[in-house]
Protein backbone atom coordinates (compact mmCIF):
# COMPACT_ATOMS: atom_id res chain seq x y z
CA UNK A 1 0.00 0.00 0.00
CA UNK A 2 2.89 2.64 0.97
CA UNK A 3 4.89 1.39 -1.96
CA UNK A 4 1.84 1.40 -4.40
CA UNK A 5 1.71 5.37 -2.87
CA UNK A 6 4.94 6.25 -3.64
CA UNK A 7 5.09 5.19 -6.92
CA UNK A 8 2.12 7.33 -7.44
CA UNK A 9 3.94 10.45 -5.98
CA UNK A 10 7.19 10.27 -8.36
CA UNK A 11 4.85 9.79 -11.35
CA UNK A 12 2.93 13.09 -10.37
CA UNK A 13 6.59 14.79 -9.62
CA UNK A 14 7.68 13.56 -12.28
CA UNK A 15 5.01 15.06 -14.76
CA UNK A 16 6.13 18.81 -15.54
CA UNK A 17 3.94 21.07 -17.60
CA UNK A 18 2.94 20.55 -20.88
CA UNK A 19 -0.13 20.57 -23.65
CA UNK A 20 -1.33 18.08 -23.96
CA UNK A 21 0.00 17.38 -27.65
CA UNK A 22 3.12 17.16 -26.57
CA UNK A 23 4.29 13.44 -25.78
CA UNK A 24 6.21 12.68 -22.77
CA UNK A 25 9.61 11.64 -23.89
CA UNK A 26 9.95 15.05 -25.18
CA UNK A 27 11.76 18.07 -23.11
CA UNK A 28 10.06 20.67 -24.96
CA UNK A 29 7.31 21.70 -27.80
CA UNK A 30 10.72 22.73 -29.86
CA UNK A 31 12.26 19.80 -29.41
CA UNK A 32 9.02 17.78 -30.48
CA UNK A 33 8.70 19.72 -33.93
CA UNK A 34 12.21 19.34 -34.35
CA UNK A 35 12.30 15.52 -34.10
CA UNK A 36 9.10 15.44 -36.31
CA UNK A 37 10.32 17.45 -39.24
CA UNK A 38 13.91 15.85 -38.98
CA UNK A 39 11.33 12.55 -39.42
CA UNK A 40 9.64 13.98 -42.01
CA UNK A 41 12.85 15.24 -43.80
CA UNK A 42 14.69 11.91 -43.62
CA UNK A 43 11.01 10.47 -45.46
CA UNK A 44 11.70 12.90 -48.16
CA UNK A 45 15.57 12.18 -48.81
CA UNK A 46 14.18 8.44 -49.41
CA UNK A 47 11.97 9.59 -51.57
CA UNK A 48 14.45 12.20 -53.78
CA UNK A 49 16.38 8.95 -53.82
CA UNK A 50 13.55 7.17 -55.43
CA UNK A 51 12.83 9.45 -57.81
CA UNK A 52 16.37 9.91 -58.29
CA UNK A 53 16.18 6.45 -59.86
CA UNK A 54 13.85 7.01 -61.83
CA UNK A 55 15.35 10.36 -63.54
CA UNK A 56 18.61 8.40 -64.21
CA UNK A 57 17.08 5.69 -66.07
CA UNK A 58 15.55 8.21 -68.42
CA UNK A 59 18.61 10.40 -69.06
CA UNK A 60 20.21 6.86 -69.66
CA UNK A 61 18.08 5.65 -71.98
CA UNK A 62 17.47 8.93 -73.81
CA UNK A 63 21.52 9.25 -74.33
CA UNK A 64 21.07 6.30 -75.84
CA UNK A 65 18.10 6.19 -77.67
CA UNK A 66 18.25 9.64 -78.51
CA UNK A 67 16.65 10.37 -81.98
CA UNK A 68 13.29 7.91 -80.49
CA UNK A 69 13.50 10.19 -77.34
CA UNK A 70 13.24 13.25 -79.02
CA UNK A 71 10.29 12.38 -81.73
CA UNK A 72 8.18 11.05 -78.69
CA UNK A 73 8.74 13.97 -76.57
CA UNK A 74 7.18 16.08 -79.05
CA UNK A 75 4.27 14.49 -79.23
CA UNK A 76 3.71 15.57 -75.61
CA UNK A 77 1.22 18.57 -75.19
CA UNK A 78 3.21 21.54 -74.13
CA UNK A 79 0.70 23.60 -73.42
CA UNK A 80 -1.30 21.31 -70.66
CA UNK A 81 2.20 20.62 -69.78
CA UNK A 82 2.83 24.14 -68.79
CA UNK A 83 -0.80 24.85 -67.70
CA UNK A 84 -0.08 21.73 -64.85
CA UNK A 85 3.08 23.06 -63.53
CA UNK A 86 1.55 27.24 -63.19
CA UNK A 87 -1.14 25.32 -61.30
CA UNK A 88 0.94 22.99 -59.41
CA UNK A 89 3.12 26.24 -58.22
CA UNK A 90 0.04 28.38 -57.08
CA UNK A 91 -1.25 24.96 -55.80
CA UNK A 92 2.48 25.19 -53.62
CA UNK A 93 1.76 28.76 -52.94
CA UNK A 94 -1.90 28.22 -51.75
CA UNK A 95 -0.39 25.64 -49.16
CA UNK A 96 2.40 27.77 -47.80
CA UNK A 97 -0.18 30.86 -46.74
CA UNK A 98 -2.09 27.62 -45.36
CA UNK A 99 0.87 26.89 -42.75
CA UNK A 100 1.04 30.54 -42.29
CA UNK A 101 -2.54 30.72 -41.41
CA UNK A 102 -2.68 27.82 -39.26
CA UNK A 103 0.32 29.30 -37.22
CA UNK A 104 -1.25 32.36 -36.92
CA UNK A 105 -4.14 31.03 -36.12
CA UNK A 106 -6.51 32.23 -38.82
CA UNK A 107 -9.26 30.05 -39.05
CA UNK A 108 -10.81 30.80 -42.52
CA UNK A 109 -7.42 31.92 -44.11
CA UNK A 110 -6.84 28.24 -42.77
CA UNK A 111 -9.97 26.29 -44.91
CA UNK A 112 -9.79 28.70 -47.66
CA UNK A 113 -6.09 28.22 -48.71
CA UNK A 114 -6.40 24.52 -47.93
CA UNK A 115 -9.70 24.91 -50.12
CA UNK A 116 -7.56 26.53 -52.91
CA UNK A 117 -5.02 24.10 -52.62
CA UNK A 118 -7.52 21.02 -52.83
CA UNK A 119 -8.83 22.43 -56.15
CA UNK A 120 -5.78 23.21 -57.63
CA UNK A 121 -4.52 19.06 -57.05
CA UNK A 122 -7.40 18.04 -58.12
CA UNK A 123 -7.15 20.16 -61.41
CA UNK A 124 -3.82 18.98 -62.02
CA UNK A 125 -4.81 15.32 -62.27
CA UNK A 126 -8.15 16.43 -64.53
CA UNK A 127 -5.62 18.12 -66.90
CA UNK A 128 -2.83 14.93 -66.47
CA UNK A 129 -6.01 12.47 -67.47
CA UNK A 130 -6.42 14.30 -69.99
CA UNK A 131 -3.04 14.16 -71.36
CA UNK A 132 -3.34 9.96 -70.46
CA UNK A 133 -6.74 10.17 -72.64
CA UNK A 134 -4.45 11.57 -75.27
CA UNK A 135 -2.12 9.45 -75.30
CA UNK A 136 -4.52 6.88 -75.33
CA UNK A 137 -6.19 7.43 -78.56
CA UNK A 138 -2.47 7.72 -80.25
CA UNK A 139 -2.06 4.56 -79.21
CA UNK A 140 0.90 5.47 -77.04
CA UNK A 141 0.45 3.52 -73.65
CA UNK A 142 2.93 0.83 -73.98
CA UNK A 143 1.68 -2.61 -74.11
CA UNK A 144 -0.27 -4.70 -76.45
CA UNK A 145 -1.99 -1.67 -78.00
CA UNK A 146 1.18 0.32 -78.56
CA UNK A 147 1.65 1.49 -82.12
CA UNK A 148 5.17 2.98 -83.11
CA UNK A 149 3.34 3.33 -86.97
CA UNK A 150 3.20 7.32 -86.55
CA UNK A 151 6.88 7.94 -85.99
CA UNK A 152 7.91 5.59 -89.30
CA UNK A 153 5.22 7.17 -91.03
CA UNK A 154 4.47 11.21 -89.25
CA UNK A 155 1.06 12.38 -90.87
CA UNK A 156 1.17 15.61 -92.95
CA UNK A 157 1.15 18.00 -89.70
CA UNK A 158 3.91 16.25 -88.21
CA UNK A 159 6.32 16.54 -91.22
CA UNK A 160 4.75 20.23 -91.94
CA UNK A 161 6.14 20.56 -88.12
CA UNK A 162 9.84 19.45 -89.54
CA UNK A 163 9.24 15.62 -87.87
CA UNK A 164 11.69 13.13 -89.44
CA UNK A 165 10.87 9.74 -89.94
CA UNK A 166 12.56 7.00 -87.66
CA UNK A 167 13.51 3.74 -88.83
CA UNK A 168 11.28 1.06 -87.45
CA UNK A 169 13.94 -0.12 -85.59
CA UNK A 170 14.35 3.14 -83.94
CA UNK A 171 10.53 3.84 -83.86
CA UNK A 172 10.13 0.80 -81.52
CA UNK A 173 12.29 2.49 -78.82
CA UNK A 174 9.66 5.27 -78.45
CA UNK A 175 7.89 2.84 -76.19
CA UNK A 176 10.79 3.01 -73.87
CA UNK A 177 9.82 6.74 -73.90
CA UNK A 178 6.78 6.20 -72.95
CA UNK A 179 7.65 3.77 -70.66
CA UNK A 180 9.48 6.00 -68.14
CA UNK A 181 6.94 9.08 -69.04
CA UNK A 182 3.69 6.87 -67.35
CA UNK A 183 6.19 5.71 -64.95
CA UNK A 184 7.49 8.71 -63.68
CA UNK A 185 4.49 11.10 -63.95
CA UNK A 186 2.09 7.91 -62.63
CA UNK A 187 4.39 7.37 -59.22
CA UNK A 188 4.11 12.37 -59.54
CA UNK A 189 -0.13 11.67 -59.65
CA UNK A 190 0.59 8.73 -57.44
CA UNK A 191 1.73 11.04 -54.54
CA UNK A 192 -0.68 13.55 -55.52
CA UNK A 193 -3.43 11.41 -54.96
CA UNK A 194 -2.36 10.38 -51.53
CA UNK A 195 -1.62 14.07 -51.14
CA UNK A 196 -5.32 14.99 -51.90
CA UNK A 197 -6.42 12.15 -49.67
CA UNK A 198 -4.67 13.42 -46.72
CA UNK A 199 -5.48 17.07 -47.64
CA UNK A 200 -9.03 15.89 -47.38
CA UNK A 201 -8.90 14.89 -44.25
CA UNK A 202 -6.91 17.80 -42.57
CA UNK A 203 -9.54 20.23 -44.07
CA UNK A 204 -12.42 18.45 -42.97
CA UNK A 205 -10.65 18.91 -39.09
CA UNK A 206 -9.48 22.62 -40.03
CA UNK A 207 -13.35 23.15 -40.98
CA UNK A 208 -14.49 21.85 -37.47
CA UNK A 209 -12.34 24.60 -35.95
CA UNK A 210 -8.78 22.22 -35.86
CA UNK A 211 -5.23 23.27 -35.69
CA UNK A 212 -6.05 26.37 -34.01
CA UNK A 213 -4.39 25.42 -30.61
CA UNK A 214 -0.72 26.22 -31.96
CA UNK A 215 -0.69 22.23 -32.50
CA UNK A 216 0.01 22.56 -36.01
CA UNK A 217 2.86 19.83 -36.86
CA UNK A 218 0.64 18.25 -39.59
CA UNK A 219 -0.80 21.01 -41.29
CA UNK A 220 3.46 21.81 -41.47
CA UNK A 221 4.89 18.39 -42.53
CA UNK A 222 1.80 17.90 -44.89
CA UNK A 223 2.97 21.22 -46.47
CA UNK A 224 6.69 20.29 -46.77
CA UNK A 225 5.33 16.38 -48.48
CA UNK A 226 3.05 19.19 -50.45
CA UNK A 227 6.03 20.94 -51.81
CA UNK A 228 7.95 18.18 -52.51
CA UNK A 229 5.53 16.45 -55.00
CA UNK A 230 6.24 20.16 -56.41
CA UNK A 231 9.59 19.96 -56.72
CA UNK A 232 9.46 16.11 -58.52
CA UNK A 233 7.13 18.52 -61.31
CA UNK A 234 9.40 21.16 -61.55
CA UNK A 235 12.30 18.71 -62.81
CA UNK A 236 9.70 15.88 -64.71
CA UNK A 237 8.31 19.05 -67.07
CA UNK A 238 11.59 20.19 -68.31
CA UNK A 239 12.57 16.33 -68.44
CA UNK A 240 9.70 15.37 -70.46
CA UNK A 241 8.25 18.25 -72.28
CA UNK A 242 10.72 20.62 -72.66
CA UNK A 243 14.71 19.55 -73.53
CA UNK A 244 14.04 18.31 -77.20
CA UNK A 245 11.05 20.89 -78.02
CA UNK A 246 14.06 23.00 -79.96
CA UNK A 247 14.82 20.04 -82.34
CA UNK B 1 11.11 18.94 -11.53
CA UNK B 2 10.99 21.82 -14.54
CA UNK B 3 14.83 23.01 -13.01
CA UNK B 4 16.06 19.64 -13.76
CA UNK B 5 15.61 20.17 -17.45
CA UNK B 6 16.69 23.85 -17.07
CA UNK B 7 20.31 22.29 -17.71
CA UNK B 8 19.38 20.57 -20.66
CA UNK B 9 17.21 22.78 -22.52
CA UNK B 10 17.70 21.60 -25.93
CA UNK B 11 17.37 25.09 -27.50
CA UNK B 12 20.22 26.71 -25.34
CA UNK B 13 23.16 28.26 -27.88
CA UNK B 14 20.54 27.18 -30.76
CA UNK B 15 18.40 30.13 -30.84
CA UNK B 16 17.71 29.44 -34.68
CA UNK B 17 15.48 26.76 -33.93
CA UNK B 18 12.92 29.09 -32.35
CA UNK B 19 9.69 28.60 -34.27
CA UNK B 20 9.97 31.23 -37.35
CA UNK B 21 6.84 32.69 -39.03
CA UNK B 22 7.66 33.53 -42.69
CA UNK B 23 5.99 36.02 -44.19
CA UNK B 24 3.08 35.93 -46.75
CA UNK B 25 5.06 38.26 -48.51
CA UNK B 26 8.01 36.36 -48.66
CA UNK B 27 5.95 33.38 -49.61
CA UNK B 28 4.14 35.48 -52.78
CA UNK B 29 7.92 36.79 -53.84
CA UNK B 30 9.16 33.54 -54.12
CA UNK B 31 5.60 32.32 -55.98
CA UNK B 32 6.27 35.16 -58.60
CA UNK B 33 9.68 34.13 -58.78
CA UNK B 34 9.05 30.55 -59.67
CA UNK B 35 6.43 31.44 -62.06
CA UNK B 36 8.88 33.60 -63.81
CA UNK B 37 11.48 30.32 -63.97
CA UNK B 38 8.88 28.66 -65.44
CA UNK B 39 8.71 31.38 -68.08
CA UNK B 40 12.11 31.29 -68.62
CA UNK B 41 12.47 27.54 -68.82
CA UNK B 42 9.60 27.15 -71.58
CA UNK B 43 11.30 30.23 -73.04
CA UNK B 44 14.33 28.59 -73.23
CA UNK B 45 13.06 24.92 -74.76
CA UNK B 46 12.52 26.76 -78.20
CA UNK B 47 16.44 28.35 -78.69
CA UNK B 48 18.61 26.19 -80.37
CA UNK B 49 21.09 25.88 -77.97
CA UNK B 50 22.36 22.16 -79.01
CA UNK B 51 24.05 19.94 -75.67
CA UNK B 52 23.07 23.30 -73.46
CA UNK B 53 19.39 22.96 -73.72
CA UNK B 54 19.38 20.16 -71.05
CA UNK B 55 21.99 21.95 -68.99
CA UNK B 56 19.85 24.62 -68.73
CA UNK B 57 16.68 23.50 -68.40
CA UNK B 58 17.77 21.25 -65.38
CA UNK B 59 20.05 24.44 -64.18
CA UNK B 60 16.57 26.44 -63.93
CA UNK B 61 15.24 23.53 -62.71
CA UNK B 62 17.47 23.27 -59.57
CA UNK B 63 17.04 26.81 -58.47
CA UNK B 64 13.35 26.60 -58.67
CA UNK B 65 13.37 23.85 -56.26
CA UNK B 66 16.05 25.56 -54.19
CA UNK B 67 13.68 28.70 -53.45
CA UNK B 68 11.17 25.83 -52.59
CA UNK B 69 13.53 24.03 -49.96
CA UNK B 70 14.61 27.19 -48.63
CA UNK B 71 11.65 29.78 -48.56
CA UNK B 72 8.22 26.95 -49.01
CA UNK B 73 10.02 24.31 -46.76
CA UNK B 74 11.73 26.59 -44.15
CA UNK B 75 15.02 25.47 -44.49
CA UNK B 76 16.37 28.53 -44.46
CA UNK B 77 14.74 29.52 -41.29
CA UNK B 78 15.55 25.80 -39.67
CA UNK B 79 18.30 24.78 -36.84
CA UNK B 80 21.92 23.50 -38.51
CA UNK B 81 20.89 19.80 -37.88
CA UNK B 82 18.03 20.90 -40.45
CA UNK B 83 20.42 22.00 -42.82
CA UNK B 84 23.11 19.43 -42.68
CA UNK B 85 20.64 17.30 -42.93
CA UNK B 86 19.03 17.87 -46.27
CA UNK B 87 22.45 18.85 -47.34
CA UNK B 88 23.76 15.83 -46.76
CA UNK B 89 21.07 14.02 -48.35
CA UNK B 90 21.15 16.13 -51.81
CA UNK B 91 24.80 15.80 -51.78
CA UNK B 92 24.38 11.80 -51.20
CA UNK B 93 21.79 11.77 -54.08
CA UNK B 94 24.30 14.13 -56.39
CA UNK B 95 26.53 11.75 -55.93
CA UNK B 96 24.35 8.52 -56.82
CA UNK B 97 23.00 9.78 -59.94
CA UNK B 98 26.43 11.65 -60.73
CA UNK B 99 28.57 8.61 -60.63
CA UNK B 100 25.69 6.52 -62.40
CA UNK B 101 25.27 8.64 -65.21
CA UNK B 102 29.18 9.78 -65.51
CA UNK B 103 29.65 5.95 -65.96
CA UNK B 104 27.04 5.10 -68.77
CA UNK B 105 27.68 8.63 -70.70
CA UNK B 106 31.83 7.93 -71.02
CA UNK B 107 31.26 4.14 -72.10
CA UNK B 108 31.59 5.24 -75.78
CA UNK B 109 33.92 7.63 -75.36
CA UNK B 110 35.93 8.63 -78.27
CA UNK B 111 34.54 5.95 -80.64
CA UNK B 112 32.22 8.28 -82.43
Amino acid sequence: MSDSHAVATTAEAGHHEHPSYQRHHFVSMEQQNETVSFGMWLFLLTEIMFFGGLFTAYLIYRNWYYPAFVAASHTLNIVEGSLNTLVLITSSFTMAMGVWCAETKRHKGLVWSLIATLILGLGFLGIKADEYHEKYVLHHIPGTTFSAEGFVHPNEEALKAGEKPLAPDMAAKTEVYFSLYFAMTGMHALHMIIGIALLSGMLFKAWRGGYMNGHIAFVENFGLYWHFVDIVWIFLFPLLYLISRHQ
Amino acid sequence: MPEHYEDHDVNAGHPESEQHIVSPMVYFIIFLALLVGTGLTIGASYLEMGPWNPVVAIFIACVKATLVVLFFMHIKYSSKLMKLTVGAGVFTFLILVGMSLADYFTRAWGQW
